[in-house]
């Protein structure tokens, strides 16, 4: 275990400095939450029933757990991209745990997230958004976005090492953007016909979106929601649970196997 | 004194689909040589060397890596070798000195940044050490692949045509690391095309042809199995095909033929040909000759004549 550490650490290093040596893909995933919450806060939010500032305090969140899940397209695309590169077969003749190149990628994910959330939060600070609950529920709230974002990077690897193939990566990845449109981030789901609300509310971004909000203070569980929402901070934690019980052992063996 | 092997392999066979790409490999390095492992296109070499590195698993087979067995201790078969393989393996987002602190963290080299200092040195890129290896030029990045496979000494070095493609001096500067390596007691498998890498660097070679080995000696007693090269230059281009009938008889070697110098070569079957009994033969069919040549075989020779016999034996094969 101590041996996965040493080496999760180097390349989580590897990671960070990939990332400040080349910060494209990193400023575009930093700016899109940016934009999309001036776009949806002030364009579809003046359509809204709900008022302007309060639209937006409910969309922070959402965004962030939105945001959370492109960890899907981030880790599928590093991981495809990996694949590629001669760099991966040195990886494999080394004296190193397995597991340590998927666990620094998905850790330097989280890094860079974090450090990600602070300008978001800053813009919705700016928009009206405020963290209206208690400073434990909030920290509460940051762990859990973190933990979301960890396990969705994880799925998001496990994809990428399946495809091995940037292209398709970057589309299926794309397609993750539709994820966030089917649950709560967005729109509050009590307003959709039954059976799409029992969807949408068993999307694990619902969960983590709720939590989030209850936690901040900026809006209360709605009534009469599927289980995972109307428990949303157990319901996070027990769909973290599943996916990293499902994708870190797939990871990790799709990362071992190569192409044996 | 017992010999021990660096690499052992017995029988050693892989598969991709409907491509056999080894058929019973047998290898024997012993510890401390240089092996050069020679091969046309798709004989094997490097599907040999990526099973060898735990980076494929074998079908059938088996082989001992610095004396651990290449599957069930796979990893420490990883912690005594290195390798630099075709494609560049370091990583093109980060500088040449951090991708070698990288290795060297992973390897548990301590103080890995005077190590990273003195190889950047000896391959020449200290002035290029914190640009990232994406914006090298073939020969740098093949270098600094190298001196990731050197962070810490490995017992056996597995380098798959590490200059195809190199300037001289990058050519240079891995020669004398080889050499450097072998002096220090490392073991080097080298694949190569070029035969004057394998002549000049290897103790041992391996001929592999279509996934088997084809012959192993030293440079010396594979030159030996065929005889010298004979060139002959004659006056008018319609006798070139009676010269050539003459040093088939000869020789029993193959003839090719070079049409702007009206010149026919073989190389000889028979070690005992001399020059005056080859002018002689020559001068009694009656051909003008102008100019006649005997020299060694190069490896070059050994490799077409050797690989050239397999491919009649397939043709007669596939005839009977």
């Amino acid at each position: 275990m101590s041996m996965l550490a040493y080496d999760g650490t180097a390349m989580l290093g590897r990671q960070l400095l990939r990332m400040r040596n080349n910060p494209g893909l990193l400023i575009l995933t930093q700016t899109m939450p940016v934009s999309m919450l001036l776009f949806f806060g002030y364009v579809f939010g003046s359509a809204l029933a709900m008022p302007g500032e309060a639209y937006r305090s409910f969309l922070v969140p959402g965004l962030l757990a939105a945001t959370a899940a492109g960890g899907i397209m981030t880790g599928m695309f590093q991981a495809a991209q990996d694949t590629h590169r001669g760099v991966a077969n040195r990886f494999r003749t080394l004296p190193m745990s397995r597991a340590a190149v998927p666990l620094g990628q998905a850790a330097a994910d989280v890094v860079v997230t974090a450090a990600g959330t602070v300008p978001f939060l800053l813009v919705g600070f700016a928009v009206g958004w405020r963290v209206e609950g208690g400073p434990l529920e909030a920290v509460g709230a940051f762990g859990l976005l973190l933990l979301f974002r960890f396990a969705c990077t994880w799925a998001g690897i496990y994809l990428g090492l399946l495809t091995r193939n940037e292209e398709a990566a970057g589309q299926l990845g794309g397609a993750t953007f539709l994820l966030p449109l089917l649950s709560s981030a967005y729109i509050p789901t009590s307003g959709l016909p039954g059976w799409l609300r029992t969807v949408a509310e068993w999307n694990p971004i619902s969960a983590v979106t709720t939590a989030l909000r209850d936690l901040f203070g900026n809006a209360p569980v709605p009534d009469g929601a599927a289980w995972p929402v109307a428990h949303p901070v157990a319901g996070s934690l027990l769909w973290c649970a599943v996916l990293l019980g499902v994708f870190v052992p797939l990871a990790v063996r799709q990362y071992a196997h190569g192409e044996r | 004194m017992t010999s021990t092997y660096a690499v052992l392999s017995e029988g050693l066979e892989k598969r991709f689909g409907e491509v056999h790409a080894l058929r019973g490999l047998d290898l024997a390095v012993a510890e401390g040589t240089v092996c050069g492992v020679l091969g046309p296109n798709g004989a094997g070499k490097t599907t040999a060397v990526r099973l060898l590195t735990t980076l494929l698993r074998p079908d059938a087979g088996s082989a001992r890596v610095a004396g651990h067995d290449l599957v069930r201790e796979a990893a420490a078969v990883r912690s005594r070798i290195a390798v630099t393989g075709q494609d560049t393996s370091i990583d093109g987002d980060l500088t040449g000195r951090q991708n070698l602190q990288l290795f060297g963290r992973l390897h548990r080299v301590r103080g890995p940044a005077g190590r990273t200092t003195e190889l950047l040195d000896r391959f020449g890129l200290t002035e290029a050490a914190d640009r990232p290896a994406a914006t090298y030029s073939g020969g740098m990045r093949r270098r600094l692949d190298l001196a990731a496979s050197l962070i810490r000494r490995p017992d056996v070095l597995f380098l798959d045509e590490p200059t195809t493609g190199l300037d001289p001096a990058s050519r240079n500067l891995i020669w004398d690391a080889v050499r450097g390596l072998a002096a220090e007691g490392t073991t080097v498998l080298l694949t190569t095309q070029y035969l004057e890498e394998a002549d000049r660097l290897a103790g041992d070679i391996v001929l592999v042809d279509r996934g088997r080995v084809a012959h192993t000696g030293s440079p010396a007693q594979l030159k030996a199995l065929v005889g010298a090269h004979a060139e002959v230059v004659v006056a008018h281009p319609d006798v070139l095909t009676k010269a050539a009938a003459v040093l088939d008889r000869l020789t029993g070697g193959q003839p090719s033929f070079d049409h702007d110098r009206n010149a026919v070569g073989v190389v000889s079957k028979d070690p005992t040909l001399t020059l005056p009994l080859l002018v002689r033969a020559l001068d009694s069919a009656g051909v003008p000759l102008l100019d006649a040549s005997l020299r060694p075989p190069t490896l070059d020779d050994v490799f077409l004549r050797l690989t050239e016999t397999d491919t009649t034996d397939e043709v007669k094969e596939r005839a009977a």
